[in-house]
């Protein structure tokens, strides 16, 4: 701690100590916390409680208090925790009784204000804090603080409530790893004290007909089993294990629902994973008894686990394909497809209930899909899914939420009822047939499956949110299908497929409903970004009303719809101008007009989402080296540099200055730096000859102006990127053997200008203005100038300068501190003119 | 109660409701689907139209060849267009006492109704449901007199000519009834026995039955209506709608406690989400015009285009569209127009505000100041000074058989450009298209029904809770098209009772009580008797007057004065004498007091037997039977009057008389 806090610090107590202070800021007190806990969190002698006897006489105090407010008391709760958290200043705190007296029985838990959940919170995480040695533990033991504890489990306030059964867990842990001196046994239990009063207490709660009192215990093995790994936790789950299977089949109380999670996180756990026998046959128990929504998380758990006998594998994708099964079974002719399970495994008739009911279908179809994506998004999955009867599965669902299927079945009738127009449905189904293009399986059934995507994108009944879902499994698809058609002669059907697509998608670019256009445009730009290489599809794309429709769109009213044309257009140009063969004959508008059009609303367009899109685009466009030859570009970037500058919008200057990032690494690249990289530059910039040709085309490019006058821009990304440019071509116009001959700027007009332009950017953000016009003695397209300036501006500091968050002076605790005074200086001055 | 059903059209209903003593039609619509067997009426000679081949039998006969023509493999009859009547035959309409008319597409048979059956009742409807349904019938009549025909074709209606035409001419029902257009004044007549009503304004039936009409939510003026009696209440729910468009919003609220709900004027496209068919709208307006088309919408002169306009309105700019023309021909364009915007108080609130601003309700005021919508009457005129292409037009007649959108049909038929975009759902439009095969032109089916849906009408029946609901047979089972949608059905318990063409229906529902008014005299001779806590009851002896199906307790009449002559014959011999009355009984008897009072009166062997319905008492010696049930008492003995009277005594020490 410094001498200044120090010196705050009693006073700071004395204030915060004070009833008749209002209650202070909760942040403050939070940041006070903070500062604490690192004070003590890498020492854990007393010189922090001798040092500043404040502390020890703030709690005393504060519990003295008649009434004290929740808000200081609960903070002082939380700040002895923090304190006692070594053992020796616990002992030192104890010294008084300080600590019993607030976490004991007849602490805070016995007075008026226990009723305000931030005090009993405060008083959770004190304890919390505290515990990390045995007297803490025995003072809670042996206080009362365990029944405290346990009661809190129910609190009305789920972040009491959460906490305490967090403390627990921890107290448990820490009682056994710290007190045990042999490891338990299952024959053996010989549990250290404080760890048997809490043992006890889970499992006659365990056996208790309480629900709430079984959920507590349950959430805490739960989250004992996920945290803690250690062989006892075995010994511990022998002794419910039980007890904890009865609940499975028991009906009088209702607690199946809470078993996924701990099952989950034991089998999570390597002391239950790697056993043999007893573990896995309860789950598979679990994955029998529970309902399908209980059973289908643990499902897709176990299924993502790679050390799990594969019995319970198998048993775990049943729970989980089962209601995909009973879709394809209602929607089919008996014995017309095989289904997805064998038949023998599975009892459909309380997935059959379940999907039959128009409350539940929903929820549980929703589930299972979820679940699904789940699995398809991991790159490795332990498990084979039957992929084909899964797409198959999933086409039926969609079929059936749009009205086309007439189902065979009396269940598939119900079904269909149900899920008519039901779009929760449709989008987790559409995200999932889109995770699933990835896998490989068979693909016979990629025409029908076209069939129901072009029904869904070509439907006026298909909400816009199911649309985007729709074109983003299309686009996927379509991928799919290239590498189809890439491999057999597929050919025609893509061909057509592409064309159907086409003519939707132009239909949809002229929708009323601007989400529409804006995901039309969207899905464009992902299907050229993935298939620009094919010419079925470049073909059928150009052959198509679509790019001349994209076009018209750069004037939509909308500006998310402008933005999404822009980018569009932007990826269209990669085919049709950037191409080498362009194939675009007679289109109005041509590459040129394409750009003017972009420049156009770079500079004149009021939103910022299409400006940002139009230098993201053209970022793009250089990096791929679009822009032509190097003159080209030069006046391309210099152009648009111009027009971005003063633009109101900070990230679009920022796109601005990593197109000159993106330029000057080109240039240098192809220009090459000077000849001799080693040779002192200090000759250089003296000779007013070879300059370096990369440094001119810069300045003509007027680079410089905007780079410097950027690090003093009031958003700060900005600056710091202009810094990094600078930086960057600063490391490459004088390597580092060469810099300490840069500094000489000498007593010139150049020199005194270069003076100024420091002094400026020393001011950073608050300089008040930033003539580039050269009437400060730096001319901004001057090499030499530039040359100079480079060398001399201390980019390095102002890198760090920048770097630093903007509140690093009110962040320091000294800060900190002041304010809590200022806050109580008020009062004091209010006091004085009150008498 | 009974219901005749006339039309089998399930939104072109026109039933005769018999409640208590009245006789009531419900909407008189005009199925107009019949035009589509007909040949158009082009405005222009069509050299395509008049060349057409004649239909020639299969075994060579031509004697029908001038009646009837062939395009692209259909056979259209070259005649002046007519229509279905609904059934005239299964009840004698001069009989019906009142129409109720629920909006202006139901009323178009109005004129066939009240000018040629000997109808002498009253019609009630809004103000802009006869206005905006005398702009249709005009338009109607206007579209086929200005195009007369010489032909009249009525050869192939002769059934056993008709027994050998090709499809859909062969199973066209009742073509004897078919008629061709009323006239004009035909139409004025017809208009001058509609009287005004509004909203929740409360129309007395003589006296029997009391009518209300209720806002809708469908189009101008729309109403369903309300028939009630004291005791009974009958709702009539036709054409209506959730959603928000112009109309004021739809009134549920006063639909409950219906003994009997009839349903009908549902969407005729379940499946058409109306926004979703908005947007199709839009997006191949856009299209087509983008590339150079021009676009055709055939409609009616008012509903759905007053909401497509306002889309426009908005999408337009949006669009790119600004600089191209819209168009709207109608005789009555200017009219329907107008009248849009004067019929403040019948518009949703939103429009109705707009009012007070003040600023006309529709936006299509703005489009018209602007010139980017223009309207004319005709196609001749002005609007070929003004002419534009590419354009979009308005007009009907949606049938595409008469009306100026038929010019544009010859017109734009040829080029793939242009799109014909159908937004009604009265007709098919395939069956619609069928005369201008082969056809180049581009065909987009958005049919905009904004009436109920099937999962609306399920929440509206939970809401309102009808004792039993009846509708048309349609609605009680999936579109024939989409069996396996039973989503698309009326699903209610009880199960609807639904009705077709041509069939009478007895209404599920007995009157049990009727209102009878106490005149005060008479009241204040009552002397209740309170028999249960909060039941007293009083004998009433009075005379039932009834008039103008309203009943009045009156007091009897004095007893009759002796004759004071004998020669003459008072008015007061009519009524008949009142005899003194019984006095009546009420209470029950407690089996076992009953017994030990036997007992006491010196009957010894009583026994009591329990029956299902109360109890047996028998006296074995005096071979003697009580029986005692809940309403009555029967002692049996053999011809022993003075044991039957004494026990007769005994019972009624038990019950009170009054």
């Amino acid at each position: 701690m410094t001498r200044e806090c120090a010196l705050l610090l009693p006073r700071v107590c004395a204030a915060l100590a004070d009833p008749r202070q209002p209650g202070s800021d909760d942040t403050c007190l939070e940041k006070l916390l903070d500062w604490f806990q690192e004070l003590t969190l890498f020492d854990s002698t007393v010189q922090l409680v001798q040092d500043n006897p404040c502390l020890t006489e703030f709690i005393t105090s504060v519990l003295a208090l008649p009434e004290p407010s929740p808000s200081i008391l609960s903070f002082t709760l939380r700040l002895a925790g923090i304190l006692a958290a070594s053992e020796n200043r616990f002992q030192h705190l104890q010294q008084e009784k300080l600590l019993a007296r607030l976490f004991g029985r007849d602490g805070p838990p016995n007075s008026a204000v226990w009723e305000d959940a931030s005090v009993r919170s405060g008083w959770v995480q004190g304890v919390h804090n505290m515990m990390h040695h045995q007297p803490a533990l025995h003072l809670l033991c042996s206080g009362g603080g365990i029944d405290v504890i346990f009661t809190l489990q129910g609190d009305p306030s789920l972040f009491v409530a959460s906490a305490a059964s967090q403390l627990l867990v921890h107290m448990l842990t820490l009682s056994v790893e710290s007190e045990t001196t042999k490891p338990l046994s299952t024959k053996d239990c010989d549990w250290p004290a404080c760890a048997q009063m809490i043992i006890k207490r889970i499992e006659d709660s365990l056996q208790s007909s309480s629900a709430s009192h079984i959920e507590q215990s349950l959430k805490l093995l739960t989250s004992l089993f996920g945290s803690c790994r250690a062989t006892w936790t075995e010994v511990l789950w022998l002794g419910v294990a039980k007890q904890i299977e009865s609940f499975l089949t028991e009906e009088t109380v209702q607690v199946q629902h809470m078993l996924a999670n701990l099952l989950l996180n034991m089998a999570w756990s390597p002391v239950f994973r790697d056993t043999e026998g007893s573990f896995w046959a309860l789950v598979t128990s679990a994955l029998e008894h529970l309902t399908p929504v209980q059973a289908g998380p643990l499902a897709v758990g176990i299924l993502r686990l790679y050390k799990c006998p594969q019995d319970v594998r198998i048993q775990a994708l049943t729970v989980l394909l089962q209601p995909m099964d009973c879709i394809l079974r209602a929607a089919s002719q008996p014995l017309e497809y095989a289904g997805l399970l064998d038949e023998s495994v599975s009892d459909p008739v309380t997935v059959e209930s379940l999907l039959s009911s128009r409350s539940s279908c929903a929820n549980l179809l929703c589930q299972t899909l979820a679940h699904l994506e789940q699995l398809l998004s991991l790159s490795r999955l332990p498990v084979d899914l039957p992929y084909t009867s899964l797409l198959r599965s999933l086409m039926t669902i969609l079929q059936f939420c749009n009205g086309f299927l007439s189902p065979a079945s009396p269940l598939g009738s119900t079904i269909s009822r149900i899920l008519i127009n039901c779009f929760r449905v449709q989008r987790s189904a559409l995200d999932v047939l889109a995770a699933l293009s990835e896998r490989k399986g068979d693909d016979t059934l990629i025409g029908s499956l076209f069939d129901l995507l072009l029904a869904y994108l070509e439907s006026p009944n298909t909400s816009p949110t199911v649309l985007k879902k729709t074109f983003q499994a299309t686009s996927k698809w379509l991928v799919r299908l290239q590498e189809l058609s890439c491999s057999n002669s597929q050919g025609q059907q893509t061909e057509k497929i592409l064309e159907d697509v086409f003519l939707v998608l132009q239909k949809r670019l002229c929708s009323p409903c601007w989400e529409v256009r804006d995901s039309s445009l969207e899905f464009l730009t992902v299907l050229i970004k993935c298939l620009r290489d094919q010419d079925e599809f470049r073909q059928s794309l150009l052959s198509s009303e679509v790019p001349r429709l994209t076009e018209n769109l750069l004037e939509d009213p909308e500006s998310y719809v402008r933005a999404s044309a822009v980018t569009a257009v932007g990826h269209l140009a990669f085919i049709t101008y950037f191409a080498p063969e362009s194939p675009v004959v007679g289109n109005q508008y041509n590459k040129e007009n394409t750009v003017a059009k972009l420049q156009e609303i770079l500079s004149t367009d009021p939103e910022g989402f299409p400006r940002r899109a139009v230098i993201s685009i053209f970022i793009k466009w250089l990096r791929q080296g679009c822009t032509g030859q190097l003159e080209d570009t030069e006046q391309f970037v210099s152009r648009v540099i111009q027009t971005v500058e003063h633009d109101l919008d900070w990230e679009v200057r920022l796109g601005g200055l990593e197109l000159i990032e993106v330029f000057c690494s080109q240039t240098i690249c192809q220009l090459g730096l000077p000849q001799c990289p080693y040779a002192p530059v200090s000759s250089a910039v003296t000779s007013s000859i070879h300059w370096n040709e990369s440094l001119q085309v810069f300045c003509r490019a007027k680079l410089f102006s905007f780079l410097f006058r950027s690090l003093c821009d009031c958003d700060k990304p900005v600056g710091q990127r202009a810094c990094d440019v600078l930086l960057g071509l600063k490391s490459n116009f004088y390597p580092v053997s060469t810099l300490e001959g840069s500094q000489g700027t000498g007593d010139s007009a150049v020199g005194h200008g270069i003076a100024w332009l420091q002094r400026t950017l020393r001011q950073g953000s608050l300089a008040q203005n930033f003539p580039t016009d050269g009437s400060n003695g730096v001319d901004f397209q001057d090499p030499e100038n530039m040359m100079l300036a480079l060398g001399a501006v201390e980019l390095e500091e102002l890198h760090d300068e920048l770097n630093r968050s903007s509140d690093h002076v009110e962040k320091s605790p000294q800060s900190l501190l002041q304010d809590i005074l200022a806050t109580v200086g008020t009062i004091e001055e209010n006091e004085a003119d009150c008498y | 109660f009974f219901q005749y059903c006339l039309s089998g059209h399930p939104t072109l209903p026109c039933n005769v409701l018999k409640f208590k003593s009245t006789t009531i039609m419900l909407d008189c619509g005009l199925d107009m689907t019949s035009t589509l067997n007909f040949l158009p009426l082009p405005l222009v000679q069509s050299p395509r139209l008049s060349k057409l081949p004649g239909w020639v039998l299969k075994d060579g006969s031509t004697f029908l060849d001038k009646e009837l023509k062939e395009c692209s493999g259909h056979v259209f009859v070259d005649s002046v267009p007519e229509f279905c009547l609904p059934e005239t035959e299964l009840l004698d309409l001069s009989t019906v006492d009142v129409i109720l008319i629920s909006n202006y597409h139901c009323m178009m048979a109005l004129p066939y109704i009240t000018e040629y059956t000997g109808f002498t009742g009253t019609v009630y409807a809004t103000e802009p449901t006869v206005q905006i349904g005398r702009l249709l019938m005009e338009e109607l009549v206007n579209s086929i007199e200005r195009v007369p025909k010489a032909q009249s074709a009525s050869m192939w209606k002769n059934k056993e000519v008709q027994r050998l035409l090709p499809a859909p001419l062969k199973d066209a029902v009742e073509v004897s009834m078919w008629r061709k257009c009323y006239t004009m004044p035909e139409v004025n007549a017809a208009l001058s026995k509609i009287q005004l009503v509004g909203y929740s304004q409360k129309i007395e039936l003589f006296g029997a039955v009391q009518v209300t009409p209720l806002s809708s939510g469908y189009a101008l003026g729309s109403s369903n209506w309300i028939i009630q009696s004291h005791y009974e209440k009958v709702s009539y729910v036709s054409g209506s709608s959730l959603l928000t468009t112009h109309p004021q919003p739809m009134d549920q609220a006063s639909l409950k406690n219906s003994d009997v709900l009839i349903l009908t004027g549902l969407t005729q496209i379940p499946t058409a989400n109306p926004d979703g068919m908005v947007g199709e709208f839009c997006s191949n307006l856009a299209m087509t015009v983008r590339n150079g088309g021009n676009v055709l919408v055939p409609c009616y002169p008012s509903g759905v285009i007053y909401d497509l306009l306002e889309c426009l309105y908005q999408y337009i700019d949006s669009a790119g569209l600004s600089n191209v023309p819209f168009y709207f021909i109608s005789p009555v364009a200017n009219s329907s127009l107008e009248f849009s915007q004067i019929f403040a108080e019948w518009l949703c609130h939103n429009k109705q505000t707009k009012v007070y601003l003040p600023e006309p309700p529709f936006p299509h005021a703005e489009l018209i100041q602007t010139n980017k919508l223009k309207h004319y009457p005709s196609i001749h005129g002005d609007f070929s000074n003004d002419f534009k292409q590419p354009c979009v037009v308005f007009t009907g007649h949606p049938s595409l058989r008469f009306g100026d959108v038929v010019h544009f049909m010859e017109l734009w038929g040829k080029s793939s450009l242009n799109t014909v975009i159908f937004t009604e759902p009265d007709f098919s439009y395939l069956d619609a298209l069928a005369p201008y095969q082969p056809l180049a032109m581009k065909c987009v089916y958005c049919p905009i029904d904004t009436r109920l849906n099937f999962i609306q009408v399920s929440k509206l029946l939970k809401e309102v809770q009808p004792l039993h609901v009846v509708c048309p047979e349609q609605y009680t089972q999936p579109p024939p098209t989409q069996s396996h949608r039973t989503d698309l059905m009326i699903d209610c318990q009880p199960p609807p009772m639904s009705y077709r063409r041509a069939e009478v229906l007895t209404l599920p529902y007995k009157r049990r009580y009727e209102k009878i008014e106490i005149m005060p005299e008479l009241a204040d001779s009552l002397v209740p008797l309170e028999i249960k806590p909060g039941i007293s009851l009083a004998t009433v002896s009075a005379m039932l007057h009834t008039k103008d199906n309203k009943h009045v307790l009156q007091l009897p009449p004095k007893p009759p004065q002796p004759p004071a002559s004998k020669k003459r014959k008072r008015v007061s011999d009519d009524v008949p004498e009142c005899k003194p009355l019984k006095p009546l009984l009420s209470g029950s008897i407690p089996v076992d007091q009953f017994v030990q009072t036997l007992e006491k009166h010196g009957f010894s062997d009583v026994k009591v037997e329990d029956t299902a319905k109360g109890h047996i008492v028998l006296l074995q010696e005096a071979e003697t039977l009580i029986q005692i049930e809940e309403d009555s008492t029967h002692i049996i003995c053999d011809n022993d009057e003075p044991l039957r009277v004494k026990l007769r005594d005994l019972v009624l020490k038990f019950l009170q008389k009054f």
